[in-house]
C-alpha cells in the first residue's frame, strides 16, 4: 500500500469527522441538513475510495447508495417536509455550544485512545479508519443527545450511521450482507421517522420533543 | 421410505418453513381486505410456523456459513412460534373490541397483522442465523416492527413510547452493529476474509487465536448494544412505556420473546468470549447487571399505577435474573437460566393476555378502576391470580423450580450474592401480592363490560407452567441439561 493511498482515505475518513463536528453546532435546520448531506457526500467518496483500494467492486454500490439516497434523496425529502411544516426556517438554540465542541473532543479522543491499542495488529488502515469511524458514531450520539427538535435528532441517528458505514467499509472484506442491510434500515429508519415526524405535528403542533416532555409531567 | 429418514427431510426443509411461511403471510395479510379472514390466516400462518418449528427437532444438527440449527436454537424458535401462536388466538378476540370501541380502524388492521408476521418471521431469522451480521439484521427488523407497533393507537402516549423506544433501541442497535465490525476483525486474521469470519460456530471454534483486547472491546459493544434489547438497567428505559401503550398482544410477544432473542444474541458471544482464555470474563458484569435490574425493577413496582407498567417492569426484574444466572454460569446455573427463560416466556405472556381481558372489561389500565374483579369477572380473576402466584415464583408453578435453581446453584459460588438475590425477590413478591389483593377484591368498580373474550390461550400458558412445576418430562430435563453443557 502506498503512502498516497493510505493518505486519500485518511483524509477522507478525517473528513467526516471534521464534519460530524460542523454538525453538532449548527443552530439553523437548514444548514444542519446540508452538512448532513455533505458528510454523506464524502462517505461516498471514502467508501468509492475504499472499493478501489480493496479491489471490492461491490463497495462501489453501497458509495452509489451512499451518494444517491443519503446525499440527495433523505435531504430533499426532509426539506420538503419542513417547508409543508413551516419550519425551514426556524432557529434552534443549540445549548451550550463551547461544552458540547469540548464533549465532542473528548470522545474523538477516547475513541482514539480506546482503538488504538486493541487492534495493533490489524492494518494501520484499518485501524485508523476505525478510530474514525468510532468518533463519527459517538458525535452523532451527542447531536442526538443535545438536540430537543425531532427533524435534528434523526439528522444525528443517520450521521451515526454514516459512521457505522465507514468501519463496516474500512474493515477488509466484510460481507456484502451486512452492508445492503445497512442501506436498508437506513430507508426504514427513515420512513418511520417520516411517519412519526408528521404524526407528532398531527398530535401537538410541533417537532419539539419538549412537548412530549410536557405532556408526560401531565400525566404524571 | 422410512419414517425416521422421512421426520429427517421434513426437518431439513424445516428453515425454509419457519422463514418462508411468516414471509409469504406478509404479503398476503398486507392486501386481505376483511379483518376477520386476516385474524383467521394470522393465527393459520403462526401455526404453521409453529409446525415448521416442530419439525426442527427431526432435523440433523448442522451449520453453514448462513445457517444454524442445534438443540439451542431449535428450542428457542420452537418456544417463539408457540408463543406466537398462542398469541394470535389472543390477538383475534382482542382485536375484535378494539374494533368495536373504534381504537383501531380495518386499514390499521392490515398493518398490524402483515407486522406480527414480519415480527414472528424476523425473530425467527434471528435464531436461525448462523452469521453474526444476519443474526443482527433480524434484531434490527425485528426492533422496527415493534417500534410501528407500540405507536398503532397513534395516542399522544403512544407516540411518545415509540419515539422513545425508536431512538434508545436504534442506537443500541448501532452499537451492537459496531460491536459485529470489531468481532470481524478480531477473527479476520484467523479465519480470513468474508463470510467464514462471521459465522458463529467458526468463530467458536477459531476464538482461543483471537486478539483478546478486540474480542473484550466487541462484547462491551455487544452487551450495551443487545443489553438495551433485553431490558437490563441501566438500559431499560424504553420497556415501561413501549409495554404499556401498544396493544396487549405485542406487550405479551414483547415480553415473551423480543427479550429472549436479545439475550439467545447475548449467549451466543459470550460462548466466543469463554473460548479465549485471555479475554474479559463477561460473568461479573452479567451478575452486576442482573441484581441491578432485579432490584431497580422491584422498587419501581411499588410506584406503579398501571397494569401493563407493572407488569413491564416485572419482566425487567426476571431478565435480571436470567442475566444473573447466565452470569454465574456452570451447568446448572444456565439449566436454571434457560428454565427461567421458558417459563418467564410462558408466564408472562398469559399475563399480558389475561391483563388484555381485564383492560379491555373495564375500560382503564389504571389500578384504581381495576378492583373487584373476584366479583365482576371471576374467571379473570382467577387468571390474573394464577398468573400472578406463578410469576412470584411460589410453588407449585414452573417459575418457582427455575428461581429455586437460580438461587441453589448460586449459593455454592457466591452465598452473599444469593442472598441479594433472595433479598430482591422478596421485595418484588411483596409489590406483587400488594397489587393482586387491590385488583381482586373489594367493591367493583363502576365499569364493567362483559368480556366475551376467549380465555383458552391464558389458561393454557399457566396449565404449561404448573405441569412443569410439578412434573417436568425426561426428555425436557434432557434438553435443558444438554444445551446447558453447551453455554460456558
Amino acid at each position: 500500500m502506498t503512502n498516497l493511498t493510505f493518505d486519500i482515505s485518511h483524509f477522507l475518513a478525517g473528513g467526516m469527522l471534521v464534519l460530524s463536528f460542523v454538525i453538532l453546532y449548527q443552530d439553523r435546520l437548514s444548514s444542519l441538513l446540508n452538512t448532513f448531506a455533505m458528510q454523506a457526500t464524502v462517505l461516498a467518496a471514502a467508501v468509492a475510495w475504499q472499493a478501489q483500494v480493496q479491489h471490492a467492486p461491490h463497495l462501489y454500490v453501497t458509495a452509489v447508495i451512499a451518494l444517491v439516497f443519503k446525499a440527495a434523496i433523505i435531504p430533499a425529502a426532509l426539506r420538503r417536509i419542513m417547508v409543508k411544516l413551516g419550519i425551514h426556517r426556524e432557529i434552534e438554540p443549540v445549548v451550550g455550544v463551547g461544552v458540547t465542541l469540548l464533549a465532542g473532543v473528548g470522545l474523538a479522543a477516547l475513541s482514539i485512545l480506546l482503538l488504538y491499542p486493541v487492534t495493533a495488529d490489524a492494518q494501520a488502515f484499518t485501524r485508523e479508519d476505525l478510530a474514525f469511524a468510532l468518533a463519527v458514531v459517538l458525535l452523532g450520539l451527542l447531536t442526538m443527545i443535545t438536540r430537543h427538535n425531532a427533524i435534528s435528532q434523526i439528522i444525528g441517528f443517520m450521521s451515526l450511521e454514516n459512521g457505522l458505514v465507514l468501519a463496516a467499509t474500512g474493515a477488509n472484506g466484510m460481507p456484502l450482507v451486512v452492508e445492503i442491510s445497512v442501506a436498508f434500515s437506513i430507508l426504514i429508519a427513515f420512513l418511520i421517522f417520516g411517519i412519526f415526524v408528521f404524526r407528532m405535528r398531527e398530535r401537538f403542533d410541533t417537532v419539539d420533543i419538549h412537548a412530549l416532555d410536557r405532556f408526560r409531567k401531565g400525566r404524571a | 421410505m422410512s419414517f425416521a429418514h422421512l421426520i429427517s427431510v421434513i426437518g431439513d426443509n424445516a428453515i425454509a418453513g419457519v422463514l418462508g411461511i411468516p414471509l409469504i403471510s406478509i404479503l398476503v395479510l398486507a392486501f386481505l381486505p376483511s379483518y376477520r379472514a386476516a385474524a383467521a390466516l394470522n393465527i393459520a400462518a403462526s401455526f404453521g410456523s409453529l409446525i415448521a418449528a416442530l419439525a426442527l427437532f427431526g432435523a440433523d444438527p448442522f451449520a453453514n456459513d448462513l445457517f444454524l440449527i442445534d438443540s439451542f436454537n431449535i428450542y428457542m424458535i420452537a418456544l417463539n412460534c408457540f408463543v406466537a401462536f398462542t398469541t394470535s388466538v389472543f390477538s383475534a378476540s382482542y382485536i375484535e373490541h378494539e374494533l368495536e370501541t373504534g381504537r383501531l380502524t380495518p386499514p390499521l388492521m392490515r398493518f398490524y397483522h402483515a407486522m406480527y408476521q414480519a415480527m414472528i418471521g424476523a425473530m425467527n431469522l434471528a435464531f436461525v442465523s448462523n452469521d453474526v451480521g444476519l443474526m443482527w439484521v433480524g434484531v434490527e427488523i425485528a426492533t422496527l416492527v415493534t417500534v410501528m407497533m407500540v405507536g398503532l393507537y397513534r395516542t399522544p402516549a403512544a407516540i411518545e413510547a415509540a419515539w422513545k423506544y425508536f431512538i434508545l433501541g436504534s442506537v443500541g442497535i448501532a452499537l451492537a452493529f459496531f460491536g459485529t465490525i470489531l468481532v470481524y476483525l478480531a477473527a479476520q486474521g484467523t479465519l480470513g476474509e468474508g463470510l467464514p469470519a462471521l459465522a458463529w460456530t467458526r468463530l467458536q471454534a477459531a476464538a482461543g487465536h483471537f486478539d483478546p483486547s478486540l474480542l473484550s472491546l466487541a462484547f462491551v459493544f455487544f452487551l450495551v448494544g443487545y443489553g438495551t434489547k433485553v431490558g437490563i438497567a441501566p438500559l431499560h428505559a424504553w420497556l415501561p412505556d413501549a409495554h404499556a401503550e401498544g396493544p396487549t398482544p405485542i406487550s405479551a410477544v414483547l415480553s415473551g420473546l423480543l427479550l429472549n432473542v436479545a439475550m439467545y444474541a447475548l449467549l451466543r458471544f459470550k460462548m466466543i468470549l469463554s473460548a479465549n482464555t485471555e479475554a474479559l470474563h463477561p460473568g461479573p458484569i452479567m451478575i452486576t447487571m442482573g441484581l441491578a435490574s432485579l432490584f431497580f425493577a422491584a422498587f419501581m413496582l411499588y410506584k406503579q399505577q398501571d397494569i401493563k407498567r407493572f407488569f413491564a417492569y416485572s419482566s425487567i426484574e426476571h431478565m435480571g435474573i436470567i442475566t444473573f444466572a447466565f452470569g454465574m454460569g456452570g451447568p446448572l446455573a444456565n439449566l436454571a437460566g434457560l428454565m427461567q427463560m421458558t417459563m418467564h416466556s410462558l408466564t408472562k405472556s398469559g399475563i399480558f393476555f389475561t391483563v388484555g381481558h381485564i383492560a379491555q372489561a373495564k375500560n382503564s389500565q389504571r389500578f384504581d378502576d381495576l378492583r373487584g374483579l373476584s366479583v365482576s369477572h371471576p374467571h379473570l380473576a382467577w387468571g390474573l391470580a394464577m398468573g400472578v402466584i406463578a410469576i412470584c415464583g411460589l410453588p407449585p408453578f414452573g417459575v418457582f423450580t427455575s428461581e429455586f435453581y437460580v438461587l441453589s446453584s448460586a449459593f455454592d459460588k457466591a452465598p452473599f450474592l444469593t442472598l441479594l438475590l433472595a433479598l430482591g425477590l422478596l421485595i418484588a413478591f411483596g409489590a406483587m401480592l400488594m397489587r393482586l389483593q387491590d385488583v381482586l377484591f373489594g367493591t367493583p368498580s363502576a365499569v364493567n363490560h362483559r368480556d366475551t373474550a376467549s380465555h383458552i390461550p391464558l389458561f393454557v400458558h399457566f396449565s404449561l407452567v404448573l405441569l412443569a412445576g410439578v412434573y417436568l418430562p425426561k426428555p425436557l430435563l434432557h434438553w435443558f441439561q444438554q444445551t446447558a453443557a453447551l453455554l460456558p
